[in-house]
This record gives C-alpha cells, structure tokens and sequence, in this order.
C-alpha cells in the first residue's frame, strides 16, 4: 500500500499497471468482453422468440385478447401495476384506493414471493441435512424414519395444499410450509447418499489421526458433502417457485401467484403474461445469486460446467 | 492362545504380523481370500516393500496393519501392542489425492493436531516445520487445487510427519505421478525416512521403485496373497541405479514375480469366462 503523496510518473514510464483503477477497468473490459458471445445470443434468442410472436400478432394469426403479443403486456407497465396490491381487500372499511402505490405494490408483491421461497429454502436445507446425518450417525434413528422418508418423497407437494391450509390457514406460514415440504424429503435422501459417496481416504485419514466419529462427521463428512447438496438445493429452486405460485394463488393473500390468479379470473392474459416474465427474470436472477454464494461458500470446488444452460 | 506362533514378539520388531488372514465378505456367497498366513517383522527403521501382482492383497496388508480394518486370522503387533485400531502412530498413505480440498496446505497438514486440540499458533509451527521438512515451506498458505500431483503427495507426508510417527504405511503413493516426478520423489522419500527414523512399509508393483527404495523386498504371490519370497536389497545409499548389481536385483524380482503375474492373469481370464 503506497500512501506516500504520488510522485509524477517520469516522464514516458507511463503504465496503466501502476494505476489501481485503470487496471480494475481493464480486467472488468476482459471479463465483460469473455462474456460478451454469451449475452448476444441470450439477447438473439429471446429477440427470435418475441419476434415470432409479434408477427403471428401482425398476420392475425393470433388473437391479441387471447395471446396478446410482449409489446402489448410489457407496453403499460403502470396499468398492470395497478392490479398488485399488498393489501386485504375483502376486510371492511378498506377503500379502492387504500395501500402502497401501484410500483411499491409490485416491488412488494416481488419481495412477498421472493422472502417465501428464501424462508422455504433455508428451512428444508436446514432439517435436510441434520436430519440425513442424523439418520446415517443413529442406526436405531435411521430404522424408525427412514422408511417414512422415502414413502412421502414420491408424493407430489400439491397434495400437501390443504394440509397447509388446515394446518397454518392463510398467510406466509402455508406457503413456507409448502416450499419446505417440496423440498425436504428428497433433501434427505440426497445428503444420506451424499454421505455414501465421500472418498473414503478422507474419512480413513480422519480415522487414522484419532478422529471420533463425532469429529468425523463434523470436520469430513459434512463439508465433503456440502458442494453437492447445494447443487440439489439449486435444482430444486425451480420446483419451489412453482410450488409457492401454488400455495399463493389458493392460500395467501398477496404475492405473484395470487396477482395471476387475478388475472385468470378477470380474463387478463396481459396481466398473466407480464407476471409470467416477472416470475421468469425473478427465478433467473436467483439461480445466478444462488452460483455467486456457492462460489463464496464452497471456494474449494472446481468452477464449470455447472451454469444455467443457455445462459 | 498359548501357542507357539502366537508368542510375544522381540522387542527389536516395530510392526509384526502372526499368522495373518483377511477375507473379505466372510459368510457370503461371494467372499474372497485376500491374505493367507503372513507372517512378518519389520524392525525399527527398516524401509520394506511389498512387490506383487495388482490384487494380490498387499493393501490389504497395509490397512490391516494401519488398523482400519480388523484381519479375519491372527495377530498384528506394533511395538509392544497389538493393533486393535487405527493410530497416529501408523500412518498412511494413499496412492488418490487424500488432501482436504476446503483446507488449505497448513490446515492439512496440521489436521491431526487440530483434532487433539492443539492451540492455533502451535498447530501452524509444527505445520510449518512439517512442510519445512518436505521442502514446501513456501507453499504454506496455498489450497490443495494450486498443488501438482507430486506436491500434493509431500503434504500428504507432512501430515503424516506432523503426528511424529514410528511407521509410515504407503500404498502405492507416486503410482499416479509421471516418471520424472516418480524419480524424484523416491529421492525425497529417502530423505524424509532417514530423517525421520521411522520404519516405512512401501506398496508397489513397480520393481524399479522396489530396487531404488527397500532395505527388504517381500515378494507377494497372486491371489489369495501369501509371502513368496524375501529378498534383502544391500546396495549402497544413494544407489545406482544402473550398476550391475541393481541390474542383476531386478533380473530377480522379475523372475520372482513373473509367475506370479501369469497365474493372475489366468485367474481372471478364468473369471471372466465363467
């Protein structure tokens, strides 16, 4: 760290190397030009599909009120946002006009969703793995759950719906409940192979320097078997974003499952497809913050191959 | 047991085997016998190899004495003891990677002392001390995924010299390494078991390596792994290589093994068939 007053450069030594910024400039060009190929093509191929889609529009070959192209659902972005609203309607006294601005009301309705999918992860990830090391560190605890486990994680999590409901009624709760139940019980069975599958060198070093089994499983088999249970953790992102759409269209009073389900029965198709690309952008985003915190989290597994194909 | 065979060990030998058998899948439809009847001593400080044909039973050997698995006959002492599980005192090493990828090289290599609860500043100067003696001090701070193969392989014996141990169990450790590395690092091994005074029992099929390394050679039959033959190495150290005697050493093994390596060959061709 050179705090010293900078000195001027003699004359003709001129290196954007030694300028902190310049360089910092340069590196992020080089990244942004690596990526470059990629974004053309993302950018082509959504370009393809919406263009065939305004010219099924322009030929009428399409019905505008049925498939109404993007540049009529994306083009009044402030009137679709009037139909988000954050606030309980049905209850007595609360006017038309009451609650947040229609942009807040979308930001809200965004975060709603969003902060449900989150809880749901962070829980069911949670139970997973403790119940999974679990099941392999107890025998005895192994025998008593493990056959329950793999019964329930065939079941498809929208028969869960209305037990959600009985149980937590309406609000948040059911719709964490349900992305936790979509998520847990192949959680499970994924950590209980994933401890299957560590080198066992790993485990025989451990055991050789005295490691109890305790430590063993605290110090090797857990973090050996963490990069892989994030990737099962992404992979089922897209399965929770559709299950909370589920669990809000019928139980919760606000979110993006319920503006669609608005838009259903209303006879709004603009109002779906725009929620639609908001969903779409939404769980994008997500997979991609979900590969920055594995690569702050897990720093010692190879990057690769392991990106959202296409993007 | 009173018998004969089973009678305490002198006490020159650090590891001694009695008698020895391991089959796996005892019971089953599909157990095999990996080891019959070995009987061995290694004395303190003395580096053997174990030659064989692939499958032969010689890692087996290796994790019975390292005490990761427990042998189906007789009897391992070490030192005084017997070997009733694993023990820093025995360490070993593996021919993959064994590294911890979410450590870093220090961390590694001070592992061992970490779960004995060691405090930190202690941990990182013996560990800087075992990397010291493996001649990667500078690589300290660096992950496992910066390291090649052969660097890899040091740290993984500076682990095992950071639990001072009194044997160090190699199974098969540069058979993954290119031949100039695998050079090399028979050079560095030598160093490191002079220094450190431990015995060394060395797994390999590799009759060069043998003849470059061993005080003993200790030539395996195929399956199930009986000792065929011992066979005492008396070359100088450093040795050459290329002189005639080394020639006329692996002229032995060759013949030794060659029978072997047949009878093996035939064994699973005769497997495949059936």
């Amino acid at each position: 760290m050179d705090i010293a007053p900078p000195r001027a450069p003699a004359a003709g030594v001129f290196s954007p190397a030694r300028l902190p910024s310049l360089e910092f400039t340069s590196r992020l060009w080089a990244r942004t030009r690596q990526a470059m190929p990629r974004l053309l093509w993302s950018c082509l191929s959504l370009a393809l599909f919406a263009g065939i889609w305004e010219g099924c529009w322009a030929l009428g070959w399409s019905d505008p009120k049925l498939l109404p192209p993007p540049h009529v659902f994306l083009g009044n972005i402030v009137e679709q946002a009037k139909f988000f609203n954050t606030v309980s309607r049905w209850q007595v006294g609360v006017g038309q006009d009451a609650g947040p601005s229609p942009p807040m009301a979308v930001l809200y309705t965004i975060l709603a969703t969003t902060g449900r999918v989150v809880a749901g992860l962070v829980i069911a990830a949670t139970l997973a793995i403790s119940t999974g090391v679990l099941i392999r560190y107890f025998a005895l605890f192994e025998r008593l759950t493990l056959p329950v486990v793999t019964l329930l994680a065939p079941v498809s999590p929208i028969a869960w719906l209305p037990i959600a409901i009985f149980l937590f009624g309406i609000g948040n709760r059911p719709a964490i409940f349900m992305v936790v139940i979509a998520l847990l019980f192949h959680m499970v069975l994924a950590t209980i192979n994933q401890i299957e599958n560590v080198n066992r060198n790993l485990i025989n070093v451990a055991r050789t320097m005295g490691a109890s089994k305790r430590q063993t499983y605290l110090r090797v088999i857990i973090p050996a078997i963490l990069p892989q249970l994030f990737v099962v953790l992404r992979f089922n992102l897209f399965g929770a974003w559709m299950v909370v759409l589920v669990a809000e269209a019928t139980g919760v009073g606000y979110g993006l499952g319920q503006v669609i389900m608005l838009g259903r029965n209303t006879f709004n198709p603009s109002l779906v497809f725009f929620t639609i690309v908001l969903i779409g952008v939404l769980g994008f985003t997500f997979d991609w913050a979900m590969r920055l915190l594995q690569r702050k989290l897990l720093y010692w597994v190879p990057q690769g191959a392991e990106s959202l194909r296409g993007l | 047991m009173a018998s004969e065979r089973f009678a305490p060990v002198s006490s020159k030998s650090a590891i001694a085997c009695r008698g020895l058998g391991k089959m796996w899948g005892a019971g089953t439809p599909r157990a095999q016998e990996a080891l019959r009847d070995i009987d061995l001593e290694i004395a303190a400080g003395e580096f053997v190899v174990l030659l064989g044909p692939s499958g032969c039973g010689k890692s087996t050997l290796l994790y019975l004495i390292a005490g990761l698995e427990a042998a189906s006959s007789g009897r391992i002492w070490f030192f005084s003891d017997l070997v009733e599980g694993p023990s820093p005192e025995r360490s070993l090493i593996f021919q993959e990677t064994s590294l911890f990828p979410w450590l870093n090289v220090w961390q590694n290599v001070s592992f061992g002392l970490s779960i004995r609860g060691i405090g930190l500043t202690e941990r990182k100067e013996a560990a800087r001390q075992a990397l010291q003696r493996v001649g990667l001090a500078e690589a300290i701070d660096k992950r496992p995924d910066e390291l090649s193969g052969g660097m890899r392989q040091r740290v993984a014996v500076a682990r095992a010299l950071a639990m001072r141990p009194k044997a160090l169990l190699m199974d098969e450790p540069f058979a993954a390494l290119d031949v100039q590395t695998r050079a090399k690092m028979q050079d560095f091994l030598c160093d490191v078991w002079r220094d450190s005074g431990a015995s060394v029992l060395f797994v390999t099929h590799h009759i060069d390596e043998a003849v470059a390394l061993a005080d003993r050679v200790v030539v395996f039959t195929a399956r199930p792994g009986r000792i065929k033959s011992v066979l005492p190495i008396d070359l100088p150290r450093p040795r050459d290589l290329f002189s005639p005697e080394a020639e006329r050493l692996r002229l032995q093994l060759t013949r030794l093994l060659q029978d072997e390596v047949d009878r093996a060959f035939a064994e699973q061709e005769a497997l495949a068939a059936s």
